[in-house]
């Protein structure tokens, strides 16, 4: 007997799904991010109303003052959806816990100055506490946004905040302190120069307007506090004392420069949609940032002393650049 | 005109790259095959790196496509930005 081997070719009826064909005008493969985002959050029949606020549907565009022809248009430009958020946070965890284990293997730690321990902690542990109000503010954006598309990246977020109150956390114990925890809540509670920032934190988190939220948490706080402590504070502490910190707060700084990438896009296609939508976010910008900078600026002193200024004019100089770079007229 | 072409495995990052490569060579035509995408582009074909990172939304070093890579035809000249490949005539 005998068998002939031959190749058939089973063409696919369809390349994606029929919703992903039709927004992309073509049936084509789509990403797995667009797959596991696009027009994913239900639009229609809903049944009944919220008890607790009866003036909105549960999945309710009016929510905000910013008004989209198509919500899907603030994509995020990592394209993560959980199985890549994952994979790419497991991958910077990896290396974070590696130098914790460094700092610990050599006695860094112990070996570190004293005073520059003090200065540290007094600027880097109360933020575990503003990391966790960050956590409450992005939840809420994930919970009352419009469309998978913001709510999927606030959910990451959110859930990235909680890694870096962590992380803070860490930092505390890795230099075998309890105590010092203790003392940055305290400071966190009663310490003057904390408490602008505990007041704008509580009161974003009574803000009910979800984009204004993402604007003042993710774009004008978040651009303000990341670069200022993570980034000069930690430079002016590797100048007089070593590196230690930096290492300890390097996963703060990546998480900042890979979410400014997301920040910027969304504020850009939310600007690009329609004109009031640019207005409302420039007096957002404008509004958060007075208020914002106000909040750190007895952070901002706490840690440059006489040079705090010069700082805080360097990092809102690079907060106006982005605005103006994502077409906000601020 | 010969055509210069390359062919990879299909998988996720592929994908990506090759709509980098439709992007930036207007008369690539593109080849499905089971398993395999073949690009074929007259004369000269060209991968940029800042457009298959745009599209995969993360960094990417050009020598990463080697993992998916099948086969190329024509004279290859690579850069830290470029992957092109052309025939001299």
């Amino acid at each position: 007997m005998q068998i002939d081997l031959r190749t058939v070719t089973i063409k696919p009826l369809r390349q994606t799904f029929g919703h992903l064909a039709r927004r992309m005008g073509a049936d084509k493969p789509a990403s797995r991010y667009m797959e596991a985002t696009m027009d994913l959050m239900p639009v229609e029949n809903f049944h009944y109303r919220p008890t607790w606020e009866p003036q909105h549907e549960i999945f309710d565009a009016t929510r905000t003052r910013i008004k989209m022809k198509d919500w899907y248009a603030l994509k995020d430009p990592r394209q993560y959806y959980y199985g890549a958020w994952v994979q790419a946070r497991g991958r910077m965890q990896e290396t974070a816990e590696g130098d914790f284990d460094l700092v610990d293997e050599l006695g860094l730690a112990a070996a570190y100055p004293a005073e520059g321990r003090q200065a540290a902690f007094a600027v880097f542990l109360p933020l575990r506490h503003v990391a966790w109000a960050a956590n409450i503010n992005d939840s809420f954006i994930a919970a009352y946004g419009y469309g998978i598309a913001i709510t999927q990246a606030a959910c990451y977020a959110c859930m990235d905040q909680l890694g870096v109150a962590q992380y803070v956390t860490r930092l505390g114990m890795a230099f075998g302190d309890l105590d010092a925890l203790t003392a940055a809540k305290d400071a966190w509670l009663h310490a003057p120069e904390w408490q602008e920032l505990r007041r704008f934190l509580e009161d974003l988190m009574v803000e009910k307007d979800w984009f204004e939220l993402l604007v003042a948490q993710d774009f004008v706080l978040n651009g303000l506090l990341f670069p200022l402590v993570y980034g000069r504070f930690n430079e002016k502490l590797n100048a007089s004392y070593g590196p230690v910190f930096s290492m300890l707060t390097r996963f703060q700084r990546e998480w900042h420069a890979e979410t400014v990438k997301w920040i910027d896009s969304v504020l850009k296609a939310a600007a690009a949609d329609n004109p009031s939508n640019q207005a409302q976010l420039g007096a957002w910008v404008e509004h958060w940032r007075a208020r914002a900078l106000k909040a750190i600026a007895p952070v901002a002193s706490l840690a440059f002393a006489e040079q705090t200024g010069v700082v805080l004019q360097e990092i809102v100089d690079q907060l106006n650049a982005r605005a103006a770079k994502v077409g906000i007229a601020s | 005109m010969s055509n210069a072409f390359i062919a990879f495995q299909k998988c996720e990052e592929t994908r990506c790259i090759v709509e980098a490569i439709t992007d930036d060579n207007p008369n690539a035509v593109v080849n499905d095959q089971p398993a395999m995408v073949k690009v074929d582009v007259p004369g000269r074909l060209v991968i940029k790196r800042a457009t298959v990172e745009e599209k995969m939304g993360r960094p990417f070093d050009l020598q990463e496509l080697q993992l998916y890579l099948i086969t190329i035809s024509g004279h290859l000249d690579e850069t830290d930005d470029e992957f092109t490949l052309r025939w001299n005539s």
